[in-house]
């Protein structure tokens, strides 16, 4: 009996009712990894995909439940390459830099600000901290599973053993200050190449110790987290806005070769074939109006078909709560007014993300093999009259906007939002 | 004869110019929202000296020669918004281009619109591109009576060629927004307390003013001025109200002191709905995509929805921002109380001519009939569809837009 209980906590799936496989017949499926299929069927197991096509050629597994989903569309699960829900904290006002900070440990999941990412058809996110700080933390990859603790909608596996997440980092306007924060655009420049240059010669003392562990130098967690970077196993996250420190976080990746992706970018436009050459991905974002601070004056609409056109990868991303997650979708739609592929536009908030996050073998489209993340919409995923109907993830549904208390996530109303205040951006 | 047929050549060519300033224009449409009427199936909307000359179906409207046609897919009246602070408000948001809010006394109703309105700022170009040609503009949320508002279009190069009228309404706040700015009042009672002080000691002025000894009648003051046009219901006093013990307050002074209320903001008015059209008060709903935090934690994307079905009258705004996005867009905030349940004409009614009579300007801007101002906008689609794109601004009668955005 005890060797029961046991099985069905390692096995989430039959606790749910996931070992029968689901099957979703007649949507319109926007698989993302080839062109849309009309009249499709999606075969979910195990929190996995395991097959997606055109009705009738593929096949419906004996004692499968059946959804009939005619008229409906669906796509993969949107991925969030940047966002600030679960009220998020990161490093303190004591330094510009904390590489050893993880907002993993500062994230409160059961807040309603996660439950509205789900409204929003959102399944993984990258949770950051803000950009008041050169460096102002470790962000993380969740995935947006049902759950009452951070580890439950972790990516890694153990938070002590493996990477989780990538780094925030930025320039611009928003982490200067008074000391110990930059005053200049070339202060805050030197200041992060010397933090990486203390990496790069602690990594010589662990090379030179040679596994001696008498010699080895004491563990110093900013260094580690930035080896992590240097190593290219964490990605930076690397918020920028105008043309020139755009280029400026070029030429650190040059320097130091790490690997990186460019958020916000508002002036990217500016600067496409030049992030092109360098072959660095971007994150964007798609606001109502440019302005609000001097380094996003220049921001367009324009920005995702310039860089579309210029051979960038492009993600999309809400920035929640300076875009609000549940309109995640729209954002793509104005990049597409604006002349973006709509092609490209749903990639950015799937398969581009999911490359940007290094999970690319997971998620981000519907093919078979990858986690069961997907999301059902009314219609068109462009329309503005298209509702998001219902979020999957892993094979378990965490959002349906006909259960009055899911749907109040999506429209809102008294109490819903109200616990707490979300995360403000430090700006100027 | 050389010398007539110079002259005749010289009236010529400033016919010509004459008519490229202001061109007479025949704009037609697949489907035209007059808002004044049902929609017209291909219709047309002849356009003369910057006015409206006649608007029918294509068979029963013959376009003169010499009339530039334009077409389009949808066209509707130039769109309102209701209120906002851009113009007063930049794009930069440093505090060189902040002058929508003056925090040295919580109560200045005296402050003008016109004197710090920026007719050049990017922003009201920036509205102008998704189809605004009437902006209700001037001070703020943030203090008791932070000031005076106005109506402009959005073109012309300073506020004189924009305005429309130089005092559209006096704005007041209630909430705890205003402790941002202010030590006193800090709390709401307190605030409701100072604006009725300020009310009643306005009545007193007008009293003096009626004194038959003109010695006896008060030295001029701008405040107190201003607030008796809004005793004398000359101008409406718009009360920001997001919560229900606000937006009851509101209510209550508008009972007390009989001013006409537009009630702004509002985010909690589906709590509150018969009080509100008890009283007969116009709304100016918050952007439908409000952030639910602070004041409008509690804010529904299906307010415009519920007021449209109670029928209570009620228009767009794109707000106050005072980060990112520095603004908000009513073409935008429109569409997504679309999809949220409003039907589509209440929403185009409220960008257009349900704007216009709450601001007491229908007569010249709103909707598509003969005589009036010649603001439209044209569509290459539904106007609420993210994807569809604003190919065409005119504002009396000038196209100052003819790019698709």
């Amino acid at each position: 009996m005890r060797v029961f209980w046991w099985l069905l906590l390692l096995m989430p799936g039959l606790l749910y009712g996931q070992e029968q496989p689901l099957v979703f017949r007649g949507a319109r499926l926007y698989p993302i990894s080839q062109p849309p299929i009309d009249r499709g069927v999606l075969v979910v197991q195990h929190g996995k995909i395991v097959a997606v096509g055109k009705e009738g050629e593929v096949a419906i597994p004996e004692a499968a439940t059946i959804y009939d989903v005619e008229g409906k569309v669906i796509m993969p699960g949107l991925v969030d390459t940047h966002s600030h829900i679960g009220r998020v904290e990161g490093g303190d006002r004591s330094a510009p830099l904390h590489p050893a900070v993880r907002t993993l440990d500062a994230i409160d999941v059961r807040h309603s600000s996660v439950q509205r990412a789900r409204a929003g058809g959102i399944t993984t996110v990258n949770v950051m901290s803000g950009s008041g700080h050169l460096l102002s933390g470790q962000t993380v990859y969740l995935k947006l599973r049902k759950g009452n603790t951070i580890e439950d909608l972790l990516y890694c596996k153990d938070p002590l053993k493996e990477i989780c997440g990538g780094l925030k980092m930025a320039n611009g306007t928003n982490p200067q200050g008074d000391p110990p924060f930059p005053g200049t655009r070339a202060k805050a420049a030197a200041l992060v190449r010397q933090q990486f240059l203390k990496a790069l010669a602690y990594r010589r003392k662990i090379e030179q110790a040679k596994g001696d562990p008498e010699k080895m130098p004491a563990r110093d967690l900013d260094m580690e987290a930035l080896l992590e970077v240097l190593d290219g196993r964490r990605v930076v996250h690397f918020h920028t806005h105008r043309h020139d420190d755009i280029l400026t976080v070029l030429r650190l990746k040059r320097e130091f070769g790490f690997r990186v992706v460019l958020h916000h970018v508002s002036e990217a436009w500016k600067v496409a074939d030049e992030i092109a050459a360098a072959g660095v991905p971007c994150s964007i974002i798609i606001l109502d109006a440019p302005g609000g601070k001097l380094e996003a004056v220049d921001l367009r609409m324009e920005n995702g078909a310039a860089l579309e056109k210029a051979g960038v990868d492009v993600a999309i991303h809400t920035d929640d709560l300076i875009t609000d997650s549940r309109w995640f979708l729209r954002a793509a739609a104005l990049a597409v007014r604006a002349g973006m592929s709509p092609e490209k536009a749903l990639e950015a908030l799937t398969l581009a993300g999911a490359r940007m996050l290094d999970l690319a073998d997971r998620i981000g489209s519907l093919e078979p093999g990858k986690d069961a993340d997907f999301i059902i919409l009314s219609g068109d995923p462009l329309s503005v009259y298209t509702h998001v109907e219902q979020t999957w993830v892993e094979g378990q549904k965490v959002f349906d906007r006909a259960d009055p208390e899911n749907r109040k996530y999506a429209v809102g109303g008294i109490g819903v939002f109200d616990d707490g205040d979300v995360f403000v951006h430090e700006g100027h | 004869m050389e010398s007539k047929m110079k002259v005749w050549s010289l009236l010529l060519a400033l016919c010509l110019l004459a008519s490229s300033v202001q061109a007479q224009l025949a704009v037609r449409a697949d489907t035209l929202y007059t808002m004044n009427g049902a929609p017209i199936q291909n219709g047309v909307v002849l356009i003369r000296n910057g006015k409206i000359e006649q608007v029918g179906p294509a068979e029963a409207v013959r376009i003169p020669e010499g009339y530039r046609v334009l077409e389009a897919s949808v066209v509707t009246p130039g769109l309102i918004d209701a209120h906002s602070v851009v113009g007063l408000a930049g794009i930069l948001n440093y505090a060189h281009d902040q002058d929508q809010l003056d925090t040295s006394d919580p109560i200045q109703p005296e402050l003008r619109a016109i004197d710090a309105y920026n007719a050049r700022e990017r922003l009201v170009a920036w509205v102008r591109r998704f189809g605004v040609t009437t902006l209700h503009t001037g001070h703020g949320p943030g203090a008791v009576i932070s000031g005076q508002t106005m109506l402009v279009k959005t073109h012309g190069e300073t506020v004189e060629e924009a305005l429309i009228d130089s005092v559209a309404t006096v704005a007041a706040t209630l909430g705890p927004m205003v402790r941002r700015y202010f030590r006193s009042p800090g709390t709401r009672a307190k605030a409701v307390a100072m604006l009725r002080a300020a009310l009643l000691k306005a009545q007193a002025y007008r009293r003096k003013l009626q004194a038959e000894d003109p010695t006896r009648r008060p030295d001029p003051d701008l405040k107190m001025e201003t607030l008796v046009r809004v005793l004398d219901g000359e101008i409406p006093l718009m009360i920001t109200a997001q919560r229900v013990p606000e937006i009851m307050a509101a209510l209550r002074l508008q009972r007390e002191f009989g001013f006409r209320l537009i009630l702004d903001g509002a985010a909690e008015a589906y709590l509150v709905l018969d009080a509100i059209k008890a009283a007969g008060v116009p709304v100016i709903l918050h952007p439908t995509m409000v952030r639910p935090r602070g004041e409008t934690v509690n804010a529904t994307l299906e307010t415009a929805a519920r007021l449209h079905a109670a029928g209570i009258p009620f228009a767009f705004q794109s707000g106050f921002e005072s980060y990112v996005p520095k603004t908000r867009v009513v073409l935008f905030e429109a569409a997504m109380a679309v999809a949220n349940g409003l039907p589509r004409v209440a929403a185009l009614e409220a960008l257009t001519i349900q704007a216009a009579r709450i601001l007491g300007i229908d007569d010249r801007v709103g909707s598509l009939a003969p005589g009036k101002d010649a603001d439209l906008v044209l569509f290459d689609g539904d106007p609420f569809e993210y994807t569809t794109r604003v190919c065409g601004v005119i504002i009396d009668g000038e196209p100052v837009q003819q790019t698709c955005h």
